[in-house]
Order: structure tokens, then sequence, then C-alpha cells
């Protein structure tokens, strides 16, 4: 039950219900719909972009707890970021989440993360990992400007 | 709910004792074992089934004792396999009831049996503008070869729809089926639903316009007796893991005439009567479907999985399996936060629920740590899904195996769930 509880903390359970940031912004410079065709579960991500800043950044779509959450975390981690913190963000994100570089975990440094390291209990179960990483992925997709739908596949 | 009719057991072996599911349970080394600290509850039998012992050690003394390649060598070791091989598509001829073991194709399993039909009865015999019907039940795998036949030939693609039960409408059913249908491809059972389809009114409102059938037998095959002759289908599918067997074989049944004007779907080796640079001659049904070296000891496997089958008495395994189908329902529709998918009167033992504000990906994670294997997503259905306006369900599928307790574990799960997500 632990790591069940490691998993689904408050904040993530809190976030999975209640997604901040969650609409169309109005202003959008980019926008990138992300699919993992193994679950269904789909989120669209809306970015704006201005002097090298996130000015605004939404998300739509449905999902799990654990993408839900990540999708709407992320969104308030990255609003007010540079283009080049939100690349280190991406980075030391998946050193968080991703079991396959656990070398990662000790050069971690959390405070860059803030609260986004309630998310690393998804280490511990290795098919949920997508779930928490496609939003991120759709964000890059977003930022970079690629309408091809994003998969986890 | 009915009791679902006995599979037919041609020549009952002596050996059939009354259904002990102790002694059956005893017979699935896996079962022994536990997962994160606890017993196994195996829910997901719908997805693929658990091997018995038997078959286990069939196919280990296939490799120890008896393989070689088949219909090759003069040796011995190759005569024994050959005898092997053919020995497994007669098995299952009998077990399909099939007029002759040449009606009887090994593939690799369901998805590429239907792949085949459509790919060289299709794409032989289907022209633009003819019409095959579907129903909106069909797994993925019983939808994406039409399409891709679509794609090459211009056919047309009708849909069944089912109602809030989830049962097929088989009024729809009769008046989508017209002049052009030139076939009709269903599922026999539902694999996320359980809904068993009216197959006799099917073939025979399908057969009354001269199309033709085929049933995806994936799930049917598991839950429902089948007589190929007796339903009268042209074509029926199925795989072998899913049938307690091993995993890389699986079935076409097809009547002989049908078979026998199709060309081939792969070429190679084996299936073959002459081969000159200038023109190949094809060996008759059923190598001429089978190029390559065939999953041999998968087909031994295959044998072993019907034969074992057959120690059981068919109707006291369907009256379990009723059970088993029956309990879990009543349970589940005891909570007000759980909803059940898939009511129809003729059912198979497969439930498919959702729960209040829980995604079915976090209710199975939470299921798993708990023991209980579930499958949960879309399970290759998403034109069901979307049928039912859901992203997709909590799957448990039961087999022999299953016990009143694994559907209290599952139960028991989740509350857990509830007290996760309060």
């Amino acid at each position: 039950m632990s790591e069940l509880r490691e998993l689904y903390q408050e904040v993530i359970l809190d976030h999975g219900k209640s997604p901040r940031n969650f609409g169309r912004p109005e202003a959008v410079t980019g926008e990138s719909h992300g699919h993992n065709p193994l679950c269904g579960d789909t989120v669209t991500i809306y970015i704006t972009v201005a002097d090298g800043v996130v000015a605004d950044i939404g998300f739509e779509g449905r999902g799990c707890a654990i993408s839900m959450a990540s999708a709407s975390m992320m969104t308030e981690m990255l609003r007010g970021k540079s283009l080049d913190e939100v690349q280190t963000m991406f980075t030391q994100f998946h050193a968080l989440v991703a079991p396959s570089e656990p070398a990662c975990e000790a050069d971690f440094e959390a405070p860059d993360l803030d609260k986004l390291i309630v998310l690393a209990g998804v280490r511990e179960f290795p098919m949920r990992v997508k779930c928490a990483t496609l939003p991120w992925h759709t964000m890059k997709a977003a930022l970079d400007g690629g309408s091809e739908e994003v998969t986890t596949e | 709910m009915n009791t679902a009719p006995a599979r037919r057991v041609d020549r009952p072996p002596a050996t059939t004792v009354p259904f002990d599911v102790d002694s059956v349970r005893a017979d699935f080394p896996i079962l022994a074992r536990t997962v994160h600290g606890k017993p196994l509850a195996f829910l997901d039998s719908g997805a693929s089934a658990q091997k018995p012992r038997q078959v286990i050690d069939a196919i280990a003394r296939c490799y120890e004792a008896e393989y070689a390649n088949i219909h090759r060598g003069v040796y011995e070791l190759s005569a024994k396999a050959t005898e092997a091989y053919e020995g497994a598509r007669a098995r299952v001829q009998r077990f399909v009831n099939a007029r002759s073991a040449s009606e009887i194709v090994f593939t690799k399993g369901a998805t590429e049996a239907i792949n085949l039909v459509a790919t060289s009865w299709g794409g032989t015999f289907l022209k633009e503008g003819d019409e095959v019907v579907l129903s909106v039940l069909e797994h993925h795998a019983n939808i994406v070869p039409w399409q891709l036949l679509r794609e090459r030939t211009g056919i047309v693609l009708k849909v069944v729809p089912v109602d809030d039960s989830g049962a097929f409408r088989l009024d729809d059913y009769e008046a989508l089926v017209g002049p052009r249908t030139r076939l009709v491809a269903l599922t026999h059972v539902s694999n996320v639903l359980g809904t068993v389809l009216p197959v006799t009114e099917i073939v025979r409102i399908a057969h009354a316009h001269g199309a033709r059938v085929l049933l995806d037998g994936a799930q049917g095959i598991v839950h429902r007796s089948v007589d190929v002759q007796a339903m009268d289908v042209d074509f029926y599918c199925f795989s072998g893991h899913k049938l307690y067997g091993p995993g890389g074989i699986g079935v076409l049944y097809g009547k002989e005439a049908l078979l026998a004007a199709m060309p081939p779907y792969q070429g190679g080796g084996d299936m073959i009567e002459r081969v000159t640079f200038e023109r190949t001659t094809f060996a008759p049904p059923p190598a001429r479907f089978e190029a390559g070296t065939p999953p041999i000891a998968a087909a031994v496997g295959l044998h072993a999985a019907l034969d074992y089958l057959a120690t059981l008495d068919a109707t006291a395994v369907a009256a379990h399996e009723h059970d088993l189908l029956a309990y879990a329902t009543e349970r589940l529709r005891a909570h007000n936060d759980v909803r059940l998918y898939g009511t129809a009167s003729e059912k198979a033992a497969i439930v498919s629920f959702t729960m209040d504000g829980v995604h079915p990906h976090d209710v199975g994670t939470i299921l798993d740590r708990a023991g209980v294997a579930v499958r949960v997503g879309h399970h290759c259905a998403q034109p069901l899904m979307d049928r039912f306006g859901i992203a997709g369900t909590v799957r448990a599928s039961f087999g022999l195996y299953n016990t009143r307790e694994d559907v209290d574990r599952l139960i028991g799960g989740l509350d857990e769930v509830r007290e996760i997500f309060g």
C-alpha cells in the first residue's frame, strides 16, 4: 500500500480531480495533440511564447489521474519559464520518472522541479511512466511547432 | 442470464470427472505464484489464458523427444513431427466438428486468420461497392483488415449497432443485409461485454441473401460450444492462447469449397506443388495457406489443450463459469459508484465496468498491487467505447480456474481504490 500511497499522493489526486489551466488560452503560439494508443488517453497542450518565455500554457484532454495531474502540474510549473529552463525541466522530469535512468536519481536537483517531485512515485510503476511523460512530450511538440500527433509508442 | 450451453465433446473420454475447481487450479502452475506479495487472482483470461501443466509438458516433450521439421525429411523424427502436427489438425477438426481436416488451416492466431480471409477471399471475390457487414462490438482485428481491403478494392462497410445492454440488434442487422452484402463478419462473443451473438439467425439471414459468414471466435470458442457444421458458418477463427493453449498458433476453419477457390495468402515452402521460375502451382488447402515452417510445438500444445478440456465435464464447466459471472455481476451491482457495461441476457463470463471518478488505469494499478490482474483500457474495441461514450473500462474475464474468492478479491481491491481516491 505504501508504494500506492506514494503514487497517489493527495496533491496528485487533487490535480487529477481539479486540473489547473484546463482549457485553451486566448493567444496561442503553439499547440500539439498527444495520444497514448495503448489506453486511449489524450492530451492537447496549448502554449503561448513571448520574448523567449512561456507567457501562457493550458491543456485539454482526458486520462487517468497520473496523466491529468502531470499535465496540470506541468502547466503550473512552466508558466513564466524561459525556453532554456523548459528544456532543462523536461530533461530533469524524465530523469525523475523514468526508471531506465536510475543514475540520474543521485544527481537529481530537486529544487528545480519543485513540487513535481511528488510524481517520482511513478518510477515504481513502469507501466504508468508514459502516463506522466505524455503531457511533457506533447508540450515539447507544441513548442517545436510540430503538427504531427505525439504518441507514447 | 441463461446458462451457457454445454461444450460439445465428441467421444467423451473415460477419464471425465466431476468439475472440481481445486483440482483444475492444481493443473495450472502459475496460479501458485504471488504478485506483489499477494496470491494471484488472475482475471484476464480474455486477453490470454494461463496454461495447464499438460500443455506445458506436451510442448517440452515435443522439443525433448519428437522435434524436427515436418513434411520434409524421410527420417524418423520428421515423420513423428509430421504425425504430431497433422494429428493436432485432426484434433481441431473434431473439436469444432469440421467435415474434414483439410478445412482446418493453422495460422498465427485469430488476427492472422481474419487477415487471410480478407486478403485472399476478399481480395479475390469482393469488388467495389460490395458490402461487408460488421458490428460495433468488433475487436480491431475484425475491423482493420476490412478497412485495408476497402482501401484496395472500394468495398463498403456496414456496422450493426448494439442496444444499451450491449445486445446485438438483430432487427437492424436484418435491415442492413441486402443484395450487395457479400460477407457478414462478426464476433461470436464480445471480448469487452461478453455479449453472445445470435449465430443461428445471423447465418440464416446472411445466407438468405447469398452472403458468406465469418465468425471471430477468439472468445466464442472459449465460452461456447462450437459446431461449425451445425452453425453452418463459412469461416470461423480462433487463437490457441485464449483456449489454454500456447501462443503463436490459431485456426481458420473454412468450408472446403471456399478454401479451394482461394489463392495463397503468402508464398513460400510447404504451400507449393511444383515451382519453376516460369510458373508455380500451389498445394491444395490447407497447405496452400501455410507457407513456411509452421509452429509445430505450438500445434502439439494446442492438441494437448483440447485433450485437457475434453477431460473436464463440459456442462459443469459452463455452470461454473456462469456462477462466476452471476456472482461477480451481483457483487458489482451492490456498489453505487460502479457502472456495468454489457448486461445482455445472453452473455459469457466477462464483466466490464467503470468506477465513478476514477480512471480505469488507476483502478487497474491499485488492483494489481492487491494481486488482482484485470485488463483496463479500450480492449482493442475503440468504436465500442465510443458507442458508450467512455475511454475505457475495467474488465474481469473468467476462466476454468477462477473462483468466487477471486471475485471477492476484485471487490476488495475496489475498496482499496475508494480508500485512495476518497
